[in-house]
């Protein structure tokens, strides 16, 4: 068992920032609320309208793992370009420019750098609208500049009545945001 | 759907160009044991000539079963597998198109090389058309099976002998057909139109069952 007795609400239009140790279990609530895992017990309730447990909320979620989803073989744009393929459209040069990617389009994604890689990834929430963003440790690798921009992208996506469940050891400039903190999982401090 | 479908096989396509192994090994390996061969049997040409199609067929098998543990891993490496499960696209979609880049980077152009390297085994000429045909059916079979094999051992560090393990038995069979299909008349009585006709039934049923199968062994690693 990872963890017990957490009650949380994530609410349209705010960001829930996931606080607590390393293996508290920030990552498996995020897998889990994506449909990726299986919770022992307890439940998550979308809309007031309880779903059986095993409900995929998977095609309404953008989720930001560890690893980048890229492919390194194939250029920056060539990347936005097929998962915008994948999900049926998608808007490839504001993602880049969402994540100051435009200069580096045409450059092998083998030939960035780390933090670059981590732009590249984000992208992926810039290029089509889904509701649901679960970001597991976004800001890693990333510069000043960069958190500056995925916080720009996160607040528009906030004002626009998304949700956000976000895992992240600093504070990022959102305002808009709720702490659940793993130490004390009953309370969720506004 | 079906843009997802055409964005992974134009994705996995350009990779196999780029990256340089996929085709060229797969055709460097068919090569190297169908010259070995007659190196190794000596310069019997009636025998060459009995046994080019198995051997063929051997060779097709062995150099398809040495991409196959790679089909699911990178992606599931570098986090796309669950960025995919996590879309309204069916994984079973996604196997799909990854089976089908598989054969056409693979069991494809082996089935088309074959027949000119069998001239290496002093392969009958009459054989060259049936054996290209039994070859570009039935590595259609390869591909979808190998494509459950890997996605079974995906979630594994050194998966390739257990995938080896697990779809050489049911490589078997098609083999069995293939080589009929591809050996024409002996002592007298053809059976290579049936054969075709198994093999076909064959890759009807892995293209029924190899997506399904392979979708529902990925969604388990995963959870």
């Amino acid at each position: 068992m990872v963890f017990t007795g957490l009650d949380f609400t994530a609410h349209a239009g705010r960001m829930l920032v996931l606080r607590g140790p390393n293996g508290a279990g920030k990552t498996s609530l995020l897998r889990l609320i994506a449909g990726l895992a299986e919770p022992a017990g307890g439940s998550l309730v979308f809309d007031q309208a309880s779903l059986p447990l095993d409900t995929m909320l998977g095609e309404h979620v953008h989720f930001i793992a560890h690893h980048d989803a890229i492919k390194l073989h194939l250029s920056v744009a060539e990347n936005l370009k097929f998962w915008a393929g994948f999900f049926g459209g998608g808007d490839v040069a504001g993602a880049m420019q969402a994540m100051n990617l435009t200069s580096l389009g045409e450059f092998q994604a083998q030939r960035l750098s780390a933090g670059q890689k981590r732009r590249l990834g984000l992208a992926r929430l810039a290029l089509i609208e889904k509701p649901v963003w679960l970001l597991d440790e976004p800001t890693v690798g990333l510069d000043a500049a960069s958190q500056l921009l995925l916080a720009a992208m996160m607040i528009r996506h906030l004002d626009a009545g998304g949700i956000i469940i976000a895992s992240t050891h600093i504070d990022l400039p959102v305002e808009t945001s709720d702490v659940l903190d793993f130490a004390n999982p009953r309370k969720q401090v506004s | 759907m079906t843009s997802a479908f055409s964005a992974i096989v134009a994705r996995d396509f350009t990779l196999a160009i780029r990256q340089g192994g996929g085709i060229g090994t797969a055709i460097g390996f068919f090569l190297t044991v169908i010259v070995l061969l007659p190196l190794g049997l000596g310069p019997d040409q009636q025998l060459l000539q009995r046994i080019a199609p198995g051997a063929l067929w051997i060779a097709l098998l062995l150099s398809v079963l040495l991409s196959a543990d790679r089909l699911y891993q990178t992606d599931h490496d570098d986090g796309s597998l669950e960025i995919m499960a996590l879309s309204s696209t069916p994984l079973e979609i996604v196997v799909l198109a990854k089976a089908s880049v598989h054969w056409l980077t693979s069991g494809l152009p082996l089935a088309i090389a074959a027949p000119v390297f069998g001239f290496l085994l002093n392969l009958d000429t009459a054989l060259i058309a049936p054996l290209a045909m039994a070859m570009v059916t039935g590595s259609l079979a390869l591909s979808l099976l190998a494509s459950l094999g890997a996605a079974i051992t995906v979630g594994l560090r050194q998966g390739g002998l257990l995938v080896s393990l697990l779809i050489l038995p049911l490589y078997v069979p098609v083999m069995i057909f293939g080589v009929l299909a591809s050996s024409g008349a002996q002592s007298g009585i053809d059976n290579s139109g049936t054969a075709l006709m198994i093999l076909m039934a064959i890759v009807l049923a892995a293209l029924v069952v190899s997506p399904f199968a392979s979708a529902a062994a990925l969604r388990s690693f995963m959870r």
